[in-house]
């Protein structure tokens, strides 16, 4: 069947399968950050947010979101151009091999949009559904407490 | 000729990871090919029978369905393996586990490859399984292969052990036992396989170890080495564990590729893949030891039996790394070690991080605990008194001539945690609350890089281009753990240039000659090595090409900051990049490639002993817990971890390292285990197999101790795999010392806390 859904931005109409999954049509529309890593919903490597939330995408079927919008982490910034949240990323050392990344990035963007002075234990809360085997979580939760303060530091600026 | 090697020792930015944070790195699942085909596999449905027919005929009838392909289709031999061959891609007469694939299906879409497989008929002979190594190494068990159950056998033999049970005041014995557990890469499996037109097979995928996946295909597919070239895509984790099962997928989608002249991709969920990718080994232990009453060691008696499953795979060298380790960093006089590894019908076992390490350390560093206690020893004083020092022997009889830290890395930690002052304050306020606290430690010594398992040589190549800008080039791949940086900070600090100018070529077997795996922690000593070698060569040709005209014999000109210039006289100089023109327009080549081969080391395996390292690393990781004695919930609420590494080329990295070792030791510790019950996988995805969380993983202290070595580039040794040694035996020790339980067998879970021992699901499931 047929939908319509904004991705990134972009309005979209596309041809959808039955069992097709958010996470299929996602990779499929060409967005291959979002990643496969258990299919169920326990590792969050397919996090991206859906209208203001992470969710895990391999776990939403892809007809229930006719006239949503869903941000992947392709929307966030460039190479040239990175977000705040991927420089903190990058300058903390919080990327190893980088499979969850995308999906971490996510995790933490949909926090820092709701809430953008998170502590610590916040922080973990809100990554708690992401995995990552490589780097024991310390890193990445450095990053996203840097990220907070330059976010917050640059709302001001504005 | 000199340079500036300002860059060691200072953390810049990862050079990959700027295309990790965007999405735009490029893994093994994200590849896609013209005309590409889905490959599915059908797999064996008992852990152990013959195979009496296969019929294929309905599936391939099946529209969109390419090609099936069974062991009669292999053109090369049926089988591979690192010293024993005996790991079938697809398997012929017998399948001897649940994982064993019998044929594969290749189709135009994924969802039409898993009807077709559904679709292929099996007829079996089923035979009595073995799922226990120790049944298996009995003379009446089933035989699993041809030769029989025994994988393999290693010993060390120092002194003599009557001698030293007879000088000692008090034998303690003690039984430990380790879990199978899982690498959960959070990337599962991938291989993209193709034809390149001039008839070369080409595997990309998710390889940790090119060369030997190259070999493997090559000989399962009757092709020559050059006809086959492996390339790596951007890796989400391997720990050990993208080898032998890569080289099955290598053979699966390549024997497909070459059928059906078609791209093939054939990827694993994650139930495959904690079906059929290898763990780490199994270990029942068994330590007895004589001590003194003033708290010396006089002997160890050690016997353990691993857990090899259905395929030998690393288990001789897993092994060989445990009996070498087992005694652990002490002085111990009189030493007899023996070590079986048994086949057995469960998931095969192979290497992860580690490496024969995890399970030896939590076996004797509980054990040191325990005979601190019988002594009424404080544990880390009965270790100050018995660790190895300067010039020590080991248990293999190797005479230490570094600087043996183990010593140092106790007091470090120690001090840093405030052990003396919790050892006594915990017990006294546990007393009066619920939550109950302790902290417990652990050290250890690891040799470096592969040792006497085999040769160890690697290669880089450096090339300057004429606008100044450099290729680097090993035949080693990075995994998450951080050699592309490492690696081009040393051609930048030996260049004189800003890690930006050092391009890191993508791994592919096509561009580099054999340099061995990138497994053991060897990648910095060794391939550190080989690359500061060639970029040293690079820079001498440069510095020749600039003498004249700056006018100073070669040995006077460094090259720093973007130019080469004459020592001291910074006004003489030329850019990087005309001295590479100069030196392009004077004829000399600025490629170099570089060897390095480890130091000479010996065993002696009818005797036991020899130099197994030509050095060694040391550690201690301190855990301090919290235990719910009512729920037998443990919260690691924070870890010293103190790793001497010789020196940190990039302490952030070095930081990373830690903090995920510490981690994955966590997780050993407390939370995991692939459940088998009678050769069946219970734990079929991440919601069955927990892993640490961000809320599990409490406060890491990493301490970074740095005693160069003569061995390593800029006196680096290692750091990968030591780190994940030794927090689940100062867990164990911890939860100890918080409960006055003594538990000896992984992992401590809530029913190992609460009930003594563990819960077994028995209900069969069908797959």
């Amino acid at each position: 069947m047929e939908i319509i859904l904004t991705v990134n931005k972009q309005s979209r109409k596309v041809e959808v399968r039955p069992a097709e999954t958010l996470l299929d049509l996602l990779r499929r529309l060409g967005y291959k950050s979002v990643k496969y890593g258990c299919g169920e919903g326990a590792c969050g490597a397919c996090t991206v947010i859906m209208d203001g939330r992470p969710v895990n995408s391999c776990l939403i079927l892809a007809v229930t979101v006719d006239g949503r919008e869903v941000t992947t982490v392709e929307d966030l910034g460039t190479i040239q151009k990175p977000h705040l949240l991927q420089s903190a990323f990058v300058e903390s050392g919080a990327v190893q091999c980088g499979f969850c990344t995308p999906g971490m990035i996510m995790a933490a963007k949909a926090l820092l949009d709701r809430n953008p002075s998170p502590s610590e234990d916040e922080i973990k809360e809100a990554l708690d559904g992401n995995l990552c085997r490589c780097t024991g979580y310390v890193q990445i939760i450095e990053a996203v407490r840097l990220a907070a303060r330059r976010m917050k530091a640059e709302k001001k600026k504005n | 000729m000199n340079s500036n090697p300002s860059i060691i020792g200072t953390s810049p930015k990862r050079v990959d990871a700027r295309e990790k944070v965007t999405g735009s790195a490029r893994y093994g699942q994200d590849l896609r090919m013209d005309g590409m085909l889905f490959a599915r596999v059908k797999h064996a449905e008992y852990p152990h029978a013959r195979i009496r027919s296969i019929k294929t005929a309905r599936a391939k009838r099946l529209k969109g369905v390419a090609a099936v392909v069974t062991a009669a289709d292999i053109p090369g031999n049926p089988a591979f393996g690192a010293i024993i061959i005996d790991n079938q891609p697809i398997a012929g007469d017998k399948v001897r586990y649940l994982g064993d694939a019998v044929a594969v299906v290749a189709a135009e879409t994924e969802a039409i490859a898993e009807r077709a497989v559904d679709l292929i008929e099996v007829k079996y002979e089923e035979l009595p399984g073995v799922f226990d190594p120790r049944e298996a190494l009995k003379p009446d068990a089933p035989r699993i292969h041809e030769k029989g159950n025994l994988i393999v056998h290693h010993k060390t033999r120092k002194g003599d052990v009557g001698v030293g049970f007879g000088e000692a005041d008090r034998i303690i014995e003690r039984s430990y036992s380790t879990q199978r557990v899982e690498h959960a890469y959070i990337e599962t499996e991938v291989v993209v396989a193709y034809l390149d037109p001039d008839g070369t097979l080409v595997i990309k995928g998710s390889h940790q170890n090119l060369f030997n996946i190259r070999s493997a295909v090559a000989g399962v597919l009757g092709l020559p080495l050059s006809k086959v070239r492996i390339i790596q895509a951007s890796l989400g984790g391997s720990f050990g564990g993208k080898d032998d099962c890569m080289a099955v997928l290598g053979c699966r989608a390549g024997l497909l590729s070459l059928k059906t002249a078609r791209p093939i991709m054939l990827s694993n969920s994650r139930e495959d893949s904690l079906v059929e990718s290898y763990k780490r080994h199994p270990y029942f232990l068994d330590y007895k030891v004589g001590v003194k009453d003033d708290g010396t060691i006089t002997a160890m008696e050690i016997n353990i039996v691993a857990d090899g499953g259905a395929y030998a795979s690393m288990t001789q060298f897993v092994t060989w790394r445990s009996v070498v380790h087992a005694t652990g960093p002490y002085r111990v006089p009189h030493v007899k070690t023996d070590i079986y590894g048994a086949y057995t019908n469960n998931t095969y076992t192979g290497a992860f991080r580690g490496f024969g390490s995890p399970q030896i350390t939590f076996a004797y560093e509980s054990l040191m605990d325990e005979i601190a206690g019988e002594l009424g020893m404080d544990p880390l004083q009965f270790r100050l008194k018995n660790v190895l020092r300067d010039n020590d022997v080991t248990a293999t009889g190797q005479k230490l001539d570094h600087t043996v830290s183990v010593g140092e890395a106790l007091e470090v930690t120690t001090r840093a945690a405030g052990w003396d002052e919790k050892r006594k304050k915990f017990p006294e306020e546990n007393a009066g609350r619920i939550m109950k606290r302790g902290i417990g430690l652990a050290c250890s010594y690891r040799g470096v890089a592969l040792g006497a398992e085999g040769v160890d040589a690697t290669g880089a190549i450096v090339r300057i281009h004429s606008d100044g800008s450099v290729d680097l080039t090993t035949g080693l791949s990075e995994m998450g753990q951080g050699l592309k940086t490492i690696f081009s900070q040393i051609v930048a600090a030996e260049l004189g240039l800003p890690i930006e100018k050092i391009q890191y070529r993508e791994t592919d077997t096509s561009t580099i000659t054999d340099g061995g795996p990138t497994v053991a922690s060897r990648s910095t000593i060794i391939g550190g090595s080989a690359v500061r070698k060639a970029a040293i060569a690079a820079r001498e040709k440069l510095g020749a090409a600039a003498a004249e005209k700056l006018g100073a014999p070669p040995a006077k000109i460094i090259a720093s900051d973007e130019k080469i210039m004459v020592k001291g006289d910074p006004v003489r100089a030329v850019s990087f990049r005309e001295a590479a023109t100069m030196a392009l327009d004077a004829g000399m080549n600025l490629s170099s490639f570089a060897w390095h081969v480890s130091p000479p080391i010996w065993w002696n395996e009818e005797e036991g002993r020899g130099d197994a390292y030509f050095t060694y690393v040391y550690g201690c990781q301190i855990a301090e817990v919290e235990v719910d004695p009512e729920t037998g919930r443990v919260n690691v609420l924070e870890v010293w971890a103190a790793h001497d590494v010789g020196k940190a080329i990039n302490p952030e990295t070095v930081r990373g390292q830690i903090c995920g070792g510490v981690a994955t030791a966590i997780g050993y510790g407390l939370l995991e285990e692939v459940e088998m019950v009678d050769g069946v996988t219970k734990t079929m995805n991440l919601d069955e197999y927990l892993i640490p969380t961000a809320m599990d993983v409490g406060k890491i202290h990493a301490i970074i101790l740095e005693n160069e070595d003569k061995y390593g580039p800029y006196g680096a040794k290692c750091v990968a795999e030591p780190t994940a040694e030794l927090c689940a035996a100062a867990i164990a020790n911890a939860v100890c010392h918080a409960t006055g339980k003594r538990i000896r067998d992984l992992p401590l879970n809530l029913e190992r806390i609460v009930l003594g021992h563990k819960l077994v699901k028995k209900k069969r499931r069908v797959r």
